[in-house]
């Protein structure tokens, strides 16, 4: 059952990197010398967090590369990632999102999303947010290394973020969204409310298209 | 079925098809104490984590966890099955097809983004993730939003040895990987209508490599050739009436699209990608791009990124790059067609030494096929390892994850995705045709297949 979104503060990590794939975010394997079997993460392991854009994070040897942002002192309690356009491309997996969240990132910005992922953020309590170019990059501007607590706010109910500045950016998101997030709504139990529209539709098309419901030839 | 306001709706799923990556959504369930709601609409193969060369045939797979738990829960819930060994099993979107399971006008949802293969039944066919894979099994249904609609329509007479997969290649080159991100895209036009039912697999394959979630083709006369007489396709009266449906499926005369091109074939070369992105490709002719200039901060240069892990130079010709591997298979590239296209250019030649190159049907009717023409003696014959249906090395999961490269190794890939670490940590992918694959197998370099036909006449 996702909790309720709330208002969320804390730091924002720019990684405006274009195209990141959900390959890259939640990789199929470990990185060789971290000395741990290789683990298919769409099945869930407790190494989530761990596993999350571990190409990028750790070197050969599984040592932590200082330059990523992650790996950064400033960035390592970020609750906002500040991303590149098409972020999560790519494989349908949703353990992308699941490393995002349990690393304890609850907000993504970027100028576009792949389609899979973006749907799967909203199912897991992650809030994708969609800002155009330009205004990604004013809010990594004020997020890069070495400013001073920068602190981030992002208030779902008011639909806005506002940035270290005082600059208030609003953001567009459809009502259903929205509401689901803010309510902490199952979209199974929701669903389920509707099961008398859903048989009666059933039954409709079962007359209609016989073809895609029968037993076929067999 | 019903309008859920801005834009979105719930759709009624008319068929719901499961791989082995699935067995987590059937505790979920149980979790949940849910059920499924229409088992008879639900299919699965064991696909991803399936042993497809060195242990494929040890065992059926019972110290496989994927697998186990995916059987125990289909079984539970009363799903079909196309398990290994078994003369239906394969790629689920490769079988899906040969069953008839995938229909025109169905919806179809799978927990892989390659779902869109099916579109090109002109079927709405979408990849989900985890969490939806779990509403579909509870309530038959998918919340979605409508997307807007894009047409690529092809012209122009295709050269010879450019398949398919090159026409997609230069097209997601020419578009972007986020070129058609937010639509629903339909490939249409003089070339498509000529396409066989597989080469239309390959392109809308890769429609989510252009970042869109359905591709689509329109039914028509190859459609209904292809379908009649498949185990799960309607019979007699009903067929008939289905088939009279399915004519009506077609965008109509004038259809104004969110976004249109058109795009001519004529003179396209075998592609092959240089980098980590289907959008870094060029022709097998082609200089390897240029890094950018470096730019600020991390939106720096994700060529230069790219060059680096992928260890070649911008301003070099691709051709002549030594390999180490090759992979032919994936449910873009493991069709007989592409089996007997691969075959014929391996056919009286050899695998250059120290090339490693692996042929992985795409489903066990494939591999049936192929051996009853003789490819496999072919591939066997030529120095290729000859597998089993499964998804092999695509997506690095063959063989519970143990189905991958060592890292460095320079891969000419039939598949569809040349990601960081994609087959294996640290490999580099080259995603190519089947012909230019098996040619680059015999050079054990980046070669021009037509060279090398031409140089052997």
């Amino acid at each position: 059952m996702p909790e309720p979104f709330v208002a969320i503060r804390g730091a924002a990590a720019p990684l405006l990197r274009p195209n990141v794939d959900t390959d890259t975010i939640s990789p199929g394997s470990r990185p060789a010398g971290r000395g741990e079997r290789a683990t298919f993460n769409e099945k869930g392991s407790s190494t989530l967090a761990a596993d999350l854009f571990a190409g990028w994070r750790y070197d050969e040897n599984g040592d932590d590369v200082p330059e990523f942002v992650l790996n950064k002192p400033e960035f390592r309690d970020a609750k906002i990632l500040l991303a590149g356009r098409n972020f999560g491309c790519g494989s349908s997996r949703e353990s992308a999102v699941w490393m995002l969240r349990e690393w304890g990132l609850r907000c993504i910005v970027a100028p576009s999303f792949g389609e899979i992922f973006y749907g799967s953020c909203f199912k897991n309590g992650v809030l994708p947010v969609q800002l155009d170019e330009d205004a990604v990059a004013m809010l990594a501007a004020e997020a890069a290394p070495g400013a001073p607590r920068a602190i981030f706010e992002v208030d779902l109910a008011r639909a806005e973020i506002r940035a270290p500045s005082g600059t208030i950016l609003r953001f567009e998101l459809p009502k259903i969204r929205r509401d689901a997030l803010l309510g902490g709504l199952d979209e199974i139990d929701q669903t389920l409310e509707r099961v008398a529209e859903i048989a009666a539709f059933e039954a409709r098309a079962g007359t209609a298209w016989p073809w895609l419901y029968g037993k076929g030839a067999r | 079925m019903a309008d859920l306001g801005d834009g979105f709706a719930l759709l009624y799923v008319d068929r719901h098809l499961l791989n082995d990556l699935a067995a987590r959504a059937f505790l979920t369930l149980d979790d949940r104490k849910l059920g499924v709601r229409r088992a008879d609409l639900t299919f699965g193969t064991p696909d991803h984590t399936v042993a497809t060369l060195a242990n494929a045939s040890a065992s059926r797979e019972d110290a496989n966890p994927y697998v186990v738990n995916f059987r125990q829960g289909a079984r539970k819930h009363g799903i079909k099955l196309f398990d290994i060994g078994e003369a239906e099993h394969g790629i689920i979107h490769v079988i899906a097809a040969e069953l008839g399971l995938a229909l025109p006008g169905a919806t179809i949802a799978c927990g892989d983004s390659h779902t869109c293969t099916l579109g090109a039944f002109g079927a709405l066919a979408w990849g989900i993730g985890q969490s939806e894979l779990v509403h579909v099994l509870a309530t038959q249904t998918s919340v979605q939003r409508k997307p807007a609609a894009m047409r690529v329509t092809l012209v122009g007479d295709v050269p010879a040895y450019v398949e398919p997969k090159d026409i997609i290649l230069y097209l997601i080159g020419r578009l972007g990987v986020a070129g058609a991100a937010g639509y629903a895209l339909e490939f249409a036009g003089p070339v498509v209508e000529r396409m066989s039912m597989e080469a239309r697999f390959t392109v809308c394959n890769m429609a989510i490599e252009l970042g869109a979630k359905f591709g689509l083709i329109a039914p028509d006369e190859t459609t209904f050739a292809y379908l009649r007489g498949r185990a799960y396709a309607p019979l007699g009266a009903l067929w008939e009436a289905a088939e009279r449906d399915w004519r009506a499926l077609v965008s109509d005369d004038g259809a104004l699209f969110d976004a249109e091109w058109v795009v001519d074939v004529s003179a396209i070369e075998p592609q092959i990608t240089w980098g980590t992105s289907p959008e870094h490709v060029i022709g097998v002719g082609g200089t390897i791009p240029e890094a950018e200039e470096l730019l600020a901060g991390e939106a720096a240069a994700p060529r230069r990124r790219a060059l680096e892990y992928i260890g070649l130079a911008g301003g070099d010709a691709i051709a002549g790059t030594a390999i180490d591997m090759v992979f032919i298979g994936s449910c873009t590239n493991s069709r007989i067609s592409d089996l007997r296209s691969a075959a014929a250019i391996a056919r009286g030649r050899h695998v250059a030494d120290g090339v490693t190159a692996w042929v992985v049907p795409g489903s066990q009717v494939v591999k049936d096929e192929a051996e009853r023409e003789g490819l496999d003696r072919i591939f066997e014959d030529a120095g290729f390892k000859w597998g089993s249906p499964g998804c092999s090395m695509c997506a690095g999961a063959g063989d519970q994850m143990a189905e991958i490269a060592a890292p460095k190794t320079r891969i000419v890939s039939t598949t569809n995705r040349n990601f960081v670490g994609r087959q294996g940590p640290g490999t580099r992918t080259h995603l190519a045709s089947p012909a230019m694959a098996v040619a680059a197998a015999i050079a054990g370099r980046i070669c021009d297949v037509r060279e090398l036909v031409e140089r052997h006449a």
